[in-house]
């Protein structure tokens, strides 16, 4: 039937067999190689953000703070259990009498990593090099912005003289840096500092961490200090490694490969929750989702700019759109469940900070009808068309920005179009790139637009932008995210960042909500959940420590917690499980195809004899 | 990675007058000095188009890197300023765009914003892995396809050609980003009942040392991206071959070779395809110039620590200094090899000789 003498193999098909067999046979040779990390147990972290630098005076990207967290030691830092402002550097602190005067007093047995005692002099410099050097201010100029001088009456004591008094001094976690070590490279680099990124490694610092190892766009590597002040973590090394597709990371953590996988979408959460070895963590969220209403921007000097639509200037239409939407919709069908209906603006895991509009206070519940009649009364007309026309006769056909990249911020949006439109306001939705969302926003162009910020332990920053003081100066230059400007809002602002008894600062804080929600420009949709997962095979349940212990977060903590007190599972595997029998299989596959493909040969030859007879 | 089209070069039709016969040798030198000094000035040309346009191009794009850079930041207005200072952005447009023009005449292509380190210095670490990846799986794609290519455009229409052309377009199809991940979850994530054979991402293992050992396991994280970028494009080179081997396949110079007596496959490998191979070689070339913009989808989906990894980190910002920077090597090498395919194309077809 086929000829004779085999046909003669060609080059071609030579190479090709060949090169298959290779590549095959390398890859799975490779696996024994890779299954013998560094001696000691590793917790392998899967990352998406690109390193900006490891100078702490200038790293801004959350991934690096977060890192560097692990590796300095601030001041001051949040509880782990209550997450409320607790010792680090400094074991106490008192105030003056007219509360311009902090004294703060450093605990006595703190070293740096290169043996070095961390003293006072360390902290004064690290202060007041940001305070006088721009280039040192980039990542935490704002927490010094009030200083007037930091000094050391001794080498266990620090006392920081304010220009006004104010509250957030016990959240000072900016990193404290060894002077032996930093003072040559700030001489050294002088107008260049700024773009120093500190890759010298390994680091020196004071934290439970050591930076020892940077391969860029691939892989960060932390050892472990076992004689850390606040005592050795669990794990010898931490290890971030770079996922740019977070689908991928997922995948990753099934694998084994990692250990820790943060900022899951619902649907990845979900998909995971129940999977052998992972458990998920669903964390109360630190992050409100809002969208703010145009009320008119206008410059600090009062000059009008931008085209946001005229009405809005009205606050009756702005809380009659407020009272159109349903909170509760949209956690339950943009974000899945996974989340928590918003009261005020700061989210409900900041207990003593948290407000919510109770009984009289709650004018803006969910409540279309009422919406319609205060419209109504208003003077605001309906069109033929069900569309409504103000007073002044203009229409209201509203533009919303959306941002594009977030799933639930599109879904929340489609439903806001649907709500408005029940009480005659028509919207026109776009869901815009993060980009053009921003330039609208700086340029006023926009009606309703989306935002959400992340809110620290202490909530001063997120109010500020909300002052008249963070008007633009000219357009494009506004600090905040809503051209809000309030008096009653200015006046209770200044009064909380001078009361120095939280329990009298919080109150403050909650009629600053209050005004907030009452003015109806920012209006808050949701708190999104924090969605996370991790092997237990490789970290035993329940030490990766949350913060606060109740419906805490893993990843973004205000400290070093987590990562810190993780310990290894008693079979701990380390990072890379599963792959030893992968060796076996490996070879089986590569039996496999190399049968495949010479099956596939065997009958191309047969057909192209067939066809020569 | 869709294929650039197929250029003859232009210079094939200039015709040179030439009066006299003694004149005739060096006439022809002088056609082929015209010939290459008109590539050049074309590559040239493009190339400063490429400079004008990466500039203003990239910032056209919506957003502002401080603002975006400090996103969800405590930072106060003193610090949005020193930062726009620090990137010249506070400068005018056209200062901006002279900076920028001098530096690469210097071959500083500027500083990256987020990683605040020279762009030049940022692609030469970064340049490696993408060569290496692209590399192998632009020739095995090209020894593949060529291989398949035969098969199919021996006998065009029969069995062989069927299954080849379907799976090639197929792949063809297929988006980079969705294989990618298949792959991943077929072959590394290791859900039940399949193995995890090869890693999810990345170039290596972080703590394997020893060169032995980083090369294998450089080779191991290797497979799957390769093998994705494989499976996409070598379908351009089954088609181009199978096209131009199905126009050579009625050539009269074949029936001679078979009334010689010369078996099929003889005069297919002997005869056949060294003539159908020449617009392949023009189009390997003209890939191997994407080759480094190319595999932007496959380092993103495999967090391969290459040039498109960098490219996409910087675009989400936008990085201004390093986008713009990328762009023009990623649009020079593409030039710089169609140079290359122009002056070699002649030295390995007589017939478009100048």
């Amino acid at each position: 039937m086929h000829s004779h003498h085999p046909p003669p193999a060609s080059p071609f098909r030579r190479a090709a067999t060949t090169g298959t067999a290779l590549l095959l046979i390398v890859g799975t040779a490779a696996t024994p190689a890779a299954a013998s990390p560094a001696a000691g147990t590793t917790l392998t972290v899967a990352v998406a953000q690109q390193v900006d630098s490891f100078n702490p005076f200038t790293a801004q990207l959350a991934v690096t703070t977060n890192i560097l967290s692990h590796v300095y030691d601030p001041l001051v830092t949040n509880d782990q259990a209550t997450a409320a402002p607790a010792p680090a550097l400094a074991e106490s602190w008192d105030t003056g009498e007219d509360g311009l005067t902090w004294t703060f007093h450093l605990r006595d047995d703190v070293t740096f990593t290169d043996g070095e005692p961390l003293t006072s002099d360390d902290v004064v410099w690290t202060f007041t090099t940001i305070m006088e050097n721009e280039a040192a201010a980039i990542a935490n100029g704002s927490y010094v912005a009030g200083f007037e001088e930091v000094t050391a009456p001794d080498d266990h004591t620090v006392v920081i003289e304010l220009t006004e008094p104010q509250a957030t001094m016990t959240s000072l976690t900016v990193p404290i840096v060894p002077r032996h070590v930093w003072e040559p490279i700030v001489e050294r680099e002088g107008d260049a500092f700024s773009d120093y990124t500190g890759e010298d490694l390994p680091s020196v610092g004071s934290g439970p961490f050591v930076l020892t190892a940077h391969d860029r766009g691939q892989s960060i590597t932390l050892e472990a200090d076992p004689d850390h002040w606040n005592g050795a973590p669990g794990f010898d090394a931490l290890v971030f490694r770079y996922y740019s597709e977070k689908d991928a990371a997922v995948e990753a953590l099934r694998s084994g490969e990692v250990s820790f996988v943060y900022e899951l979408t619902a649907a990845q959460a979900d998909a995971l929750d129940g999977v052998d070895d992972i458990a998920v963590n669903f964390a109360d969220g630190k992050r409100f989702q809002a969208f703010t209403v145009n009320p008119g921007a206008r410059t600090r000097d009062g000059d009008e700019f931008g085209d946001g639509h005229p009405a809005l200037e009205d606050v009756t239409l702005r809380r009659a759109i407020v009272m159109a939407i349903d909170n509760q919709e949209i956690v339950d069908k943009a974000h899945g469940g996974r989340a928590t209906a918003a009261g005020g603006y700061i989210p409900a895991r900041y207990g003593e900070f948290h407000w919510s509009p109770e009984g009289g206070e709650a004018i803006l519940d969910f409540d279309p009808d009422a919406a319609n009649a205060a419209l109504d009364d208003a003077g605001y007309e309906t069109d033929d068309d069900g569309v409504r026309v103000s007073p002044d006769g203009d229409r209201l056909e509203l533009r919303m920005h959306v941002h594009q990249d977030r799933p639930d911020n599109v879904s929340a949006g489609k439903i806001i179009v649907e709500r408005l439109a029940d009480i005659g306001v028509e919207v026109e939705n776009l869901t815009v790139d993060p980009g053009v969302l921003s330039d609208a926003l700086y340029a006023a162009e926009y009606d309703l637009i989306f935002t959400g910020w992340t809110v620290n332990p202490d909530p001063d920053y997120v109010f500020g932008i909300h002052t008249c003081d963070a008007l633009p100066t000219e357009p494009g230059t506004m600090q905040g995210d809503a051209y809000f400007c309030d008096e009653e809002y200015d006046g209770l602002y200044a009064d909380q960042l001078r009361e120095y008894d939280r329990g009298a600062r919080a109150e403050i804080i909650h009629d600053l909500q209050r005004v907030l929600y009452e003015e109806a420009v920012v209006n808050v949709l949701t708190y999104p959940d924090i969605r996370e997962a991790y092997r237990t095979d490789h970290v035993r349940e329940g030490t990766l420590l949350t913060q606060p212990a109740e419906g805490g977060n893993i990843w973004g903590q205000d400290g070093y917690w987590a990562f810190w007190a993780a310990r290894p599972a008693e079979a701990g595997r380390g990072g890379s499980g599963g792959v030893p029998t992968a060796v076996s299989v490996g070879v089986g596959a590569v039996a496999l195809v190399l049968v495949a493909g010479g099956g596939f040969l065997f009958f191309r030859n047969r057909a192209t004899a067939e066809d020569r007879e | 990675m869709t294929g650039a089209p197929i250029t003859v070069p232009s210079g094939a039709e200039e015709e040179t007058p030439s009066s006299a016969p003694a004149a005739a040798a060096s006439g022809r030198i002088g056609r082929v000095l015209r010939y290459v000094a008109g590539r050049l000035l074309t590559a040239g040309l493009s190339l400063v188009a490429v400079v004008v346009a990466g500039f203003f191009l990239f910032r056209i794009l919506p957003g502002d890197p401080v603002r975006a850079m400090t996103e969800g930041r405590e930072v106060t207005a003193e610090q949005r300023a020193e930062l726009r200072r620090q990137f010249g952005l506070d400068q005018p447009l056209g200062q901006q765009f002279l900076d920028y023009a001098l530096g690469l005449l210097r071959l500083d292509l500027g500083t990256s914003f987020q990683y605040r380190e020279p762009v030049t210095e940022l692609i030469l670490e970064r340049i490696g892995p993408t060569i290496l990846l692209a590399g192998t799986g632009t020739l095995i794609a090209a020894l593949l396809g060529l291989f398949l290519g035969v098969r199919a455009g021996w006998r065009p229409g029969g069995p062989a050609d069927r299954i080849n052309t379907t799976v090639a377009l197929f792949f063809w199809s297929v988006p980079t980003f969705w294989l990618g991940l298949l792959l991943i979850v077929l072959f590394a994530s290791g859900r039940d009942p399949l193995p995890g054979l090869f890693p999810t991402g990345g170039m290596t293992t972080p703590g394997v040392t020893g060169t032995v050992n980083v090369v294998l396991d450089t080779a191991w994280h290797m497979v799957l991206p390769v093998s994705t970028m494989v499976a996409v494009i070598y379908a351009q080179y089954l088609m181009i071959m199978r096209s131009s081997l199905m126009d050579e396949r009625g050539a009269d110079y074949l029936t001679t070779a078979r009334a010689k007596g010369l078996r099929d496959a003889l005069v297919r490998r002997r005869h056949a395809v060294p003539n159908a191979l020449l617009p392949t070689v023009t189009l390997i070339f003209l890939n191997l110039g994407q080759v480094v913009s190319g595999v932007i989808l496959v380092e993103t989906v495999f967090s391969w620590p290459g040039l498109g990894q960098l490219f996409y980190s910087g675009l989400r910002v936008p990085d201004l200094g390093l986008v713009q920077g990328l762009f023009v090597v990623f649009a020079a090498s593409v030039i710089v090899m169609n140079l290359i395919a122009d002056l070699v194309y002649p030295l390995i077809d007589p017939r478009v000789r100048p």
